[in-house]
């Protein structure tokens, strides 16, 4: 309870949304689309040198609202405002903080489920399919209209940590440094499965209607069951056994039934539902896809290769717990890099919380990412 | 391995150019990388195996990777640095013989130092006690040790004249009582407490190829 009572005391405070729009964006499929808005909010100040900006990229269910509340009732911040705000990893009294919902998304930027001028409903499955390096595009031209010509730091994890790659690879010279948490240069042939297993719980769902559910009640029992599925992955099987381990709600075979006996059970059935009030079944058709088609061996020849020309500085994390994006990933990435003679600080964090150690209060993490920002900063000062 | 912290850093030190670029196998809390850079301007990169001296690097903004020692030198190019330092540490590894080729390989020059098991105390320990030498240098009971691969000062000759591993510089060292290390130029292999290697790995790697 401390940590929430701590991020209570600094907080970035009351935030809103803000919306950038474009006319057109292509799409690395041929396809363009437009106009594009996307969702963004931004924290702390942007310097006289602008050189103190930082992209936050978030993951396969994340939102542009990473800190922060949006009023004094609201019960829950953003999703990293444990690590975002003043005296936080992510230092507001220092830098300058964005965070943008992915293109494709479902909470403000343009995806399947926002209007398609030309017929004036929701695109569904008439939205392009899309990939990571779709979204660190579009991204760029959120950058460009805030006037930030380089960026201190990206940083994300499990996608976002894609993201920030495809980004150093994309625009070296844009990147002044990059933190990779938990990720992968290509999801691995389980965590493809375990991803299409969440798409077919969706289009089985006979509401899903072939992506097209907008005006009648949507997919909410296969999007939930897909969210489901992915937090099984999330956790890691001690972290799970201690949190619920087989505890039961209700051990009275005569009263039991298929409902709920398991507190692990439960625990799921929440988490599938809280999700399906927030989350467009169609944008985690979408985004899973692009989570499964990023690719950076396939794209460039090797993963040597893809690095080759990048300039950015790099902090690799991975989670010893995590079988989603196993540590031997993250190395891959970083033997990659070092193979290129590029500059690369690697850990690997020992924890049971599994893939989702990013997203608690884990101060090894917290250290990492403050004293490496710090550095990084008084590096690009130099400059 | 803190119980060596600060051996053998003046030696090191002194043996470096500025404005190199420097790889420390086994570079701890960074203390050594961050001297080499305050006082020879280096371009510092380390390898550290646990997870605390790693957050320390990146504190001190030293660019350090979680891995064993032998893990990954394989993906660096030739000549790639211009020192690797293996300061108390090629005893630990795992794979000894794998690491000095791979430093040879990747870097013009191999500093390599080690405490003597032919040290004249250390013999006398093993002789006239019969029991497992220690000392300032080898710290540890036989039961906790992590020293899997005890050498001599010749032995380690030998181990560079067999592996035509060319010797740049040889010198080696006794700790004082307030723990300087003062040089032995006179039977080392018996007065000395540690030894100090600087190989050619340039010429090394440039001869094979």
């Amino acid at each position: 309870m401390d940590s929430i009572t701590a991020s209570n005391n600094n907080s970035v405070g009351l935030v809103t949304t803000q919306y950038f729009t474009f006319d057109r964006f292509a799409f690395r499929s041929g396809k363009t689309l437009g106009p594009i808005t996307l969702a963004y909010e931004t924290y702390g100040t942007l310097n006289e040198e602008k050189n103190n900006a930082i992209l936050i990229v978030h993951a396969l269910s994340g939102s542009a609202h990473a800190a922060g509340k949006y009023s004094g009732q609201d019960k829950h911040p953003g999703w990293w405002d444990l690590y975002i705000g003043p005296g936080k990893p992510f230092d507001t009294n220092k830098y300058f903080i964005i965070c943008s919902n992915v293109i494709g998304g479902c909470s403000g930027s343009t995806g399947p489920s926002s209007i398609n001028p030309n017929t004036g409903k929701p695109y569904g499955l008439e939205f392009p399919m899309m990939t990571v390096q779709d979204m660190v595009n579009s991204q760029w031209y959120l950058i460009k209209h805030l006037g930030i010509k380089k960026l201190l730091s990206i940083a994300g994890g499990s996608l976002g940590g894609m993201q920030a790659l495809k980004w150093a690879i994309l625009y070296p010279e844009m990147v002044g440094s990059v933190m990779a948490i938990a990720t992968s240069a290509s999801l691995s042939a389980q965590g493809i499965a375990l991803n299409e297993v969440g798409r077919q719980a969706i289009m089985n769902d006979p509401n899903w209607n072939g992506g097209n559910y907008y005006d009648s009640k949507g997919p909410d029992a296969g999007l939930s069951l897909a969210r489901m599925i992915g937090h099984i992955t999330y956790l890691s099987e001690k972290h799970m056994h201690e949190k619920f381990g087989r505890r039961f709600k209700e051990e009275d075979l005569s009263v039991a039934s298929f409902k709920h006996v398991f507190m692990v059970e439960s625990y799921l059935h929440y988490q599938g539902t809280k999700f399906v009030d927030r989350f467009d079944a169609n944008s985690y058709l979408y985004i899973t896809k692009a989570i499964d088609y990023f690719d950076l061996k396939k794209d460039y020849g090797t993963l040597h290769n893809a690095f080759a020309d990048v300039l950015s500085n790099f902090l690799v994390i991975s989670f010893t717990s995590d079988w989603l994006y196993p540590s031997s990933q993250s190395k891959e990435i970083v033997q990659a890099l070092r193979a290129n003679g590029k500059n690369v600080m690697y850990t690997d964090i020992e924890t049971d919380m599994g893939h989702d150690t990013f997203l608690i209060d884990y101060d090894p993490l917290k250290r990492n990412i403050s004293n490496f920002l710090m550095r990084e900063f008084e590096r690009m000062k130099k400059q | 391995m803190n119980m060596h912290d600060g051996i053998g850093y003046d030696l090191i030190t002194a043996e470096i150019l500025p404005g190199t670029k420097v790889l420390d196998l086994g570079c701890g809390d960074g203390l050594l990388l961050q001297k080499l850079q305050n006082t020879k301007q280096v371009i510092p990169y380390g390898v550290e195996i646990s997870e605390d001296g790693v957050c320390q690097c990146v504190e001190k903004g030293l660019y350090c990777y979680q891995g064993d020692i032998d893990e990954g030198l394989a993906d660096y190019k030739d000549n790639s640095f211009d020192y690797v330092i293996l300061n108390q540490t090629l005893q630990i590894t795992k794979r000894p013989a794998y690491v000095l080729q791979e430093m040879m390989r990747i870097s013009k020059n191999a500093i390599v130092s080690f405490p003597n098991f032919g040290y004249l105390k250390t013999r006398l320990q093993l002789l006239i006690k019969g029991m497992m030498p220690k000392n300032v240098l080898l710290p540890y009971e036989w039961y906790e040790t992590p020293n899997i691969h005890l050498l001599t000062i010749r032995d380690f000759q030998a181990f560079c004249t067999s592996n035509k591993y060319p010797v740049k510089k040889e010198y080696h060292f006794t700790m004082s009582s307030k723990g300087k290390s003062c040089q032995i130029r006179i039977l080392p292999n018996i007065l000395a407490q540690y030894g100090f290697f600087v190989l050619d790995g340039e010429r090394y790697t440039n001869n094979r190829i």
